[in-house]
């Protein structure tokens, strides 16, 4: 078959189909309205009914204003329910919208805490605490300080925004940092940064066993970032306590991988 | 029939981020990459509906893999969303004109990834 007639053919199917729904859609039309003309006829009947004897209208009437009655209260029956499932459905909207929130605060502090328990190596853990620093709380300027052997000084281990020869160590205790840095939980000060570095606007005690070995101390926000959420103070404590575990537990690792192999050099050694 | 989404961002956390959000779409496919010569290889292999990229990235950064993306005829019409640390600034910028269609800014939210994700591929 051409081109030509196979488009002509389905042209004509179209027509056919539209047609047929057509005839269809006028067949129910009809039906409908011998519905309605029967209903018509038949209240039509009642009503010639009515006014040959009046007892029959005064009947009809009654029964008309009772039904009209009766229609009254269930359409305030309907109005009344119809009021209570719109309130309804807004609270479910609005607990839907806390949920949600809720949700997502859940899935980052699930996402934060995975990627610092994954790795033991120090160097990632540190850069998997600046991206969570980074793009979960919108920090512009900010450092992980540590506190190296036994003494209280916090050192610069990492830096965002700046170079870390500008950031100032601190002494556990004293200072601004420092004494935020020996408290146990959280201090934030103004958001709006006054781009000293000797006073941060947020400082996480990083903690383990009741036991601070550092901080994180952030100085500024990103542009778009005009202050912090509730979630922003999830993520710092969580931070001050599965960060610190995760910096804690890199460090041991190092430090007896290192151990490890001087003791395994020295067996190599004896037993040659 | 379920999308396909690229994510070509080098932070395992953003990855991993993204990721969370994208599955509440029903049906979608993800695809990471970890950074940008991996994102166009797998952008130039298989089809995508959507792709989103960082720009700052090692190997190669998002604002060289949108303007090869843009430059190839195949992938003209696939939508890019750039992820950008500045909410209005000169990456953002230069990503649009390089053919990005929306940015999106760090800290990421969820929602707004859905939202410009959805509005991108038409889905309710």
């Amino acid at each position: 078959m051409s081109e030509r007639d196979s488009q002509s053919a389905s042209r004509a199917e179209d027509f056919l189909s539209l047609f047929k729904k057509g005839a269809d859609f006028t067949r129910e039309l009809l039906q409908e309205n011998e519905r309605l003309r029967s209903q018509l006829v038949s209240l039509n009947d009642r009503q010639e009914s009515a006014a040959r004897n009046p007892a029959d209208w005064g009947k009809l009437r009654r029964e008309l204003m009772e039904r009209i009655a009766s229609l009254e209260e269930e359409c305030t029956t309907v109005r009344e329910r119809l009021d209570q499932v719109e309130l309804e459905n807004s609270q479910f909207a609005q607990r839907y919208v806390e949920v949600e929130e809720e949700n997502n605060n859940l899935a980052n502090l699930y996402v934060s805490s995975y990627q610092l328990h994954s790795t033991l190596d120090l160097d990632e853990v540190v850069k998997i605490i600046m991206e969570i620093v980074i793009n979960l709380i919108g920090a512009e300027v900010f450092a992980i300080y540590l506190i190296e052997g036994d003494d209280s000084q916090l050192t610069p281990v990492a830096s965002e925004g700046r170079e870390m020869s500008e950031f100032p160590g601190a002494t556990l205790g004293e200072g601004a940092l420092g004494k935020a840095a020996a408290a146990s939980e959280s201090t934030c000060w103004d958001a709006v940064g006054s781009g000293d570095l000797s006073h941060p606007i947020v400082c996480v005690p990083l903690v383990v066993q009741g036991r601070p070995i550092g901080a994180i101390a952030v100085y500024s926000l990103l542009s778009q970032k005009d202050g912090f959420s509730a979630l922003d103070h999830e993520l710092f404590n969580m931070l001050g306590g599965h960060a610190a575990t995760a910096l804690f537990a890199a460090k041991l690792y190092s430090q007896s991988e290192r151990k490890l192999n001087t003791i395994q050099g020295f067996i190599d050694l004896l037993t040659k | 029939m379920g999308h396909r989404i690229l994510i070509v961002e080098d932070s395992p956390t953003m990855r991993q981020l993204l990721v969370f959000a994208l599955r509440r779409l029903h049906g979608v496919e993800i695809v990471e990459a970890q950074d940008g010569m991996d994102g166009l290889r797998k952008i130039s292999g298989e089809p995508f509906d959507i792709a989103l990229v960082d720009i700052n990235m090692p190997v190669m950064d998002g604002l060289k893999l949108i303007s090869l993306i843009r430059g190839d005829d195949a992938l003209q019409d696939v939508p890019i969303v750039v992820i950008t640390t500045e909410g209005a600034g000169e990456d953002r910028d230069r990503a649009l004109k390089l053919g990005a269609n929306e940015y999106l800014s760090k800290p990421i939210q969820a929602n707004k990834v859905l939202s410009v994700v959805k509005g991108l591929l038409k889905i309710d």
